[in-house]
């Protein structure tokens, strides 16, 4: 590294310190249309000289282009960025912008008005610290401002900031903006937003923005730029119980294993126990290792890679914890609804929380909330942008909080598996214990209406090929990459299958007759329930292998051949199988003492001498997606 | 399965195990500049890797878009970073249109050897028969080579995530531009539509055909970029640091003269400034900023005090305001 010179590493230095001691505040605004949101960011913009020359030239064209502010500048053209918005003069979506003034930094997000585009409101409203509530000082707080609020309430927005603007249109008038402070207060108070400042402005006219208005000698309250610039937001994540969404297993050469998420809540030590859910297992951590390299300590926020001291397993979606999380099949939750697409009461949905994902099906729908009034009512679906509360059952235990003591624990979405668009934002008010409630439908559940819900074909992918000919090792790996994906997958490998159901079995003829019997049986009844199934057994004899396709639907059998040769099989003897076999300790071995028949119209041959297993995992992927499996 | 003892891992003296700077993948973590680095830095890095996990996590078949350039150089290395000590769970891909700077292939191909990373490179072949010339058709050159090409490169080799390193204070469509930005089968970006994105949760869904573009470095400015650089000590392409070089004034730009292929027009004489480049692409279309600026300590100060955007450089940005959403709604980056 080239060493700065004194005159600007002395520069630089200023520079760097002016980087802050935190992370930037992420503040939103909001507000209904036309109550001036874009105009103040763009404000705030211009006053902290973060815009550049050819930005301002652009500006002025464009306002004489579009503006509608006569010869001044528009500001709301530097935040409408889509063509549509700059013709129609509306926001449609979230726009990010970055700015930093001496004291902090500053990451905003400008959310739309209109209702229809409410959704995008809240995608802005699910990162930020703090919000930026604008009225317009002559309509006071209308539907559009409790809609957004309401929001930023189940949220769990803490602060708001309400600016009331256009102030110069009221006269400056001090009982004006005494009147809609009370209404606001209160209506916040009933949602649950602790702390709320309230600040006359006018953006237009740059009053109370950066500098104190002088022409409202009544107020002696901060400025919109003071507030921004000292107010703490930090919450109390990192006193909170240690939660780890695992994320990627990261397994590289020589066994290495960690685990990688970021961490959600909390902190933890080198040496501290922890213990992985759902399974409920039991360890400590080992080591840690952040973007810094190792660490003794780690909290919420970082990403981080965690070696425990125990060989358990753990995957993408469970949850390393220390204190006792939420372990739940059933939910009650809050829900904002995000799609044109009703909710289907009964229905079922991909649900995304933290790092897993599982199968949800809204069993009961509490209440509707009536925005103006805030009232419960009752509802038999949510249309776009409702907000209610509904009762939720999962096809499998979820790690989770309630979102009001982690957003990162406590917030999902819930995606329609037909169109994969995002049908509702969720957030967990309590686990419920009771199986109380019945779906509202029955339906008569078929395989096909089954492999519906699961959006997959089902089928039994068989991989046949002779001991250490890397059948486990790819099922391994497609299995992984299906469950990814989020598909419906199992696997049965048949060195496991004999440890349970098959343990009674020996190596003979008729007992492998037997094992691949009842392999096929149990491939048979998943698939049957919908399920990619994926087999990993030697399964020498052509007949019996033929005998499974024949009992299966059309394309429901997928004989996959890894046909790695004896020689290297022999080479490779991962279990050491073949050295035994040789020694004479292992009868019937097949391949040394017992036949194996290639299957002569295998649907795939998996080449391992020219690819790897990773390469291998991919052409059955390929296969899957060619064939309209997945 | 053989498993080492996670204990001995930990310990500085397990050899290739260690959590150390050397990884599988070769030395990329470089001493550091002896500045501490900032929380506001430590955040983003922390966000971009959990982002990087995710597109693993969740594609089957992802590429990390690598386009030479310091945004790239970053998202690099934090790839690198997410992954240590493993290897890249994905492929880079360079979309090479013939006419990068030479010394930017130079220092792509010194870097894959460096880091050991699998890297494929992409031209549109067919393209590359039209002899189109980018100084006198800059959005033909950039639409064939460029936007086709990328297209070409997913569809030929199945991507269903490509990671890019673009920011969202780059430009007005990208301010609005989600992390995780779904294209249609046609690649085509659709800004009216774009699926609500929750806290750190993704819809990464997709049909047949369909893909997603991946912008780890969302929330990064360029001041950040430049920082972490400097801070990580991030090897980047010296032509962003000022030297003499032969240049052409053209159409108010200054452009580099990089090989014989830059036909001079009526009048133009090259002469030898020093310059450098605050954004890096196709030579004849890349404008250089006159600079003595030749460490980064002194861009950064200079960038910072700077008075126009990073893109101004980019000749095929500039028609129209609205430029970029157009060309990203046909499937540019």
């Amino acid at each position: 590294m080239v060493q700065p010179d004194s005159a600007t590493g002395g520069q630089l230095d200023a520079l760097l310190r002016r980087q802050g001691s935190k992370p930037a505040l992420r503040f939103m605004t909001c507000g209904s249309v036309d109550d001036g949101k874009s105009t103040l960011i763009g404000r705030l913009l211009y006053d902290s000289q973060m815009l550049l020359d050819d930005q301002l030239q652009r500006l002025q064209s464009d306002s004489r282009a579009y503006g509608t502010t006569g010869d001044d500048f528009d500001f709301a053209l530097l935040l409408d960025g889509l063509q549509a918005e700059r013709e129609q003069g509306i926001t449609i979506d979230v726009a990010y912008r970055f700015f930093a003034t001496e004291r902090r930094r500053f990451i905003v997000a400008d959310t739309p008005g209109h209702e229809q585009y409410t959704r995008n409101m809240a995608t802005g409203a699910s990162t930020a610290d703090l919000a930026v509530v604008l009225v317009d000082a002559r309509k006071g707080v209308v539907t559009q401002t409790r809609r957004h609020t309401n929001i930023l309430g189940l949220f769990g927005i803490r602060h708001v900031l309400l600016a009331v603007n256009k102030m110069d249109l009221v006269a400056f008038d001090a009982e004006r903006f005494a009147a809609i402070v009370t209404e606001f207060s209160s209506l916040a108070r009933r949602l649950g937003i602790d702390h709320v400042t309230c600040v006359p402005v006018s953006a237009a006219g740059g009053d109370n923005i950066f500098s104190v208005s002088q022409r409202m000698p009544w107020y002696d309250g901060p400025t919109i730029m003071d507030h921004l610039e000292t107010v703490e937001v930090s919450g109390d994540r990192i006193d909170r119980p240690f939660r780890l969404p695992v994320q990627w297993v990261n397994r590289s050469h020589d066994g290495f294993r960690g685990y990688c998420g970021r961490v959600a809540g909390g902190s933890i030590a080198v040496g501290d126990p922890v213990t992985v859910y759902p399974s409920g297992q039991k360890s400590r951590v080992a080591a840690l290792l952040t973007a810094a390299g190792k660490s003794p300590r780690v909290q919420a926020g970082q990403s981080i890679t965690v070696l425990l001291a125990d060989e358990i397993d753990v995957g993408r979606g469970d949850v390393l914890a220390s204190g006792v999380p939420l372990v739940a099949t059933r939910l009650s939750a809050h829900l904002l609804w995000l799609d044109e697409q009703p909710m289907m009461p009964g229905s079922s949905y991909l649900m995304r929380c933290g790092t897993r994902d599982v199968g949800a099906t809204i069993s009961a729908l509490d209440h509707r909330i009536d925005i103006d009034s805030l009232e419960q009512l009752d509802a038999t679906t949510l249309a776009l942008n409702d907000i209610g509360c509904a009762q939720l059952s999962l096809d499998q235990p979820l790690v989770c909080d309630v979102y009001r003591d982690s957003r990162e624990m406590g917030g999902f979405i819930l995606i329609d598996r037909f169109s994969h668009r995002t049908a509702a934002a969720g957030m967990i008010d309590r686990a419920l214990r009771r199986a109380a409630d019945l779906p509202w439908q029955q339906i008569e559940i078929t395989k096909s209406v089954r492999a519906r819900l699961k959006a997959q074909r089902p089928c039994v992918l068989w991989f046949t090929g002779l001991s250490g000919a890397g059948k486990s090792t790819i099922a391994n790996l497609v299995d992984k990459r299906l469950f990814a994906v989020g598909r419906h997958c199992y696997l049965l490998d048949g060195d496991n299958l004999r440890h349970g159901l098959n343990h009674d079995l020996g190596f003979g003829d008729d007992d492998r007759r037997e094992n691949m019997r009842r392999t096929a049986e149990v491939a048979k009844l998943f698939v049957d329930a919908g399920l990619i199934v994926l087999v990993a057994l030697i399964s020498p004899f052509r007949r019996d292998r033929d005998m499974v396709r024949a009992s299966l639907g059309p394309d429901e059998f997928v004989e996959i051949h890894v046909a790695t040769p004896l020689t290297e099989c022999e080479r490779r003897d991962p279990k050491g199988h073949y050295r035994r076999a040789h020694a004479g300790d292992l009868a019937g071995f097949t391949g040394v003492d017992s036949p194996y028949e290639p299957p002569e119209k295998a649907d795939l041959v998996l080449d391992t001498m020219t690819f790897s297993a990773e390469q291998a995992a991919d052409q059955v992927i390929a296969f899957l997606r060619a064939g309209r499996y997945i | 399965m053989v498993e080492s003892q996670p204990l001995e891992i930990a310990s500085p003296e397990a050899g290739a195990n260690t959590p150390s700077c050397r990884s599988a993948q070769g030395d990329w973590r470089h001493a550091a500049s002896g500045a501490p680095i900032t929380a506001h830095l430590r955040h983003l890095e922390d966000e971009s890797i959990f982002l990087l996990r995710e597109v693993a996590a969740l594609f089957a078949k992802p590429v990390l878009l690598y386009s030479i350039g310091k945004d790239s150089s970053v998202l690099l290395h934090l790839a690198m970073k997410a992954f240590h000590p493993g290897r890249l769970p994905f492929p880079l891909l360079h979309v090479d249109t013939g006419w990068k700077f030479r010394e930017m292939i130079a220092f792509r191909d010194q870097r894959v050897r460096e880091l050991g990373v699998d890297l494929i490179v992409h031209v549109n072949r067919e393209g590359m028969n039209l002899q189109i010339d980018p100084s006198l058709n800059p959005a033909l050159h950039t639409d064939v080579m460029k936007t086709e090409a990328l297209k070409q490169a997913i569809g030929v080799h199945g991507f269903d995530a490509a990671i890019g390193g673009a920011r969202r204070d780059e430009e007005m469509s990208r301010a609005k531009e989600r992390i995780f930005s779904h294209r249609s089968a046609l690649h085509r970006w659709d800004p009216r539509h774009q699926r609500p994105e929750l806290w750190n949760l993704f819809n990464t869904l997709l049909s047949p055909g369909e893909s997603m573009r991946v912008f780890p470095l969302s929330n990064w400015t360029e001041a950040d970029v430049w920082h972490y650089i400097y801070l990580e000590n991030i090897p980047i392409v010296p032509l962003y640091l000022a030297a003499e070089r032969p240049v052409v004034e053209r159409d108010g730009q200054l452009i580099m003269v990089d090989d014989e292929r830059l036909t001079l027009r009526p009048g133009e004489t090259v002469c030898r400034r020093s310059v450098r480049f605050r954004t890096l692409g196709c030579y004849p279309l890349t404008g250089a900023v006159l600079s003595s600026a030749a460490s980064l300590p002194e861009i950064i100060v200079e960038t910072l005090s700077s008075r126009s955007s990073e893109r101004r450089g980019r000749l095929i940005d500039g028609e129209k305001s609205a430029s970029m959403e157009k060309k990203k709604e046909e499937g540019y980056f």
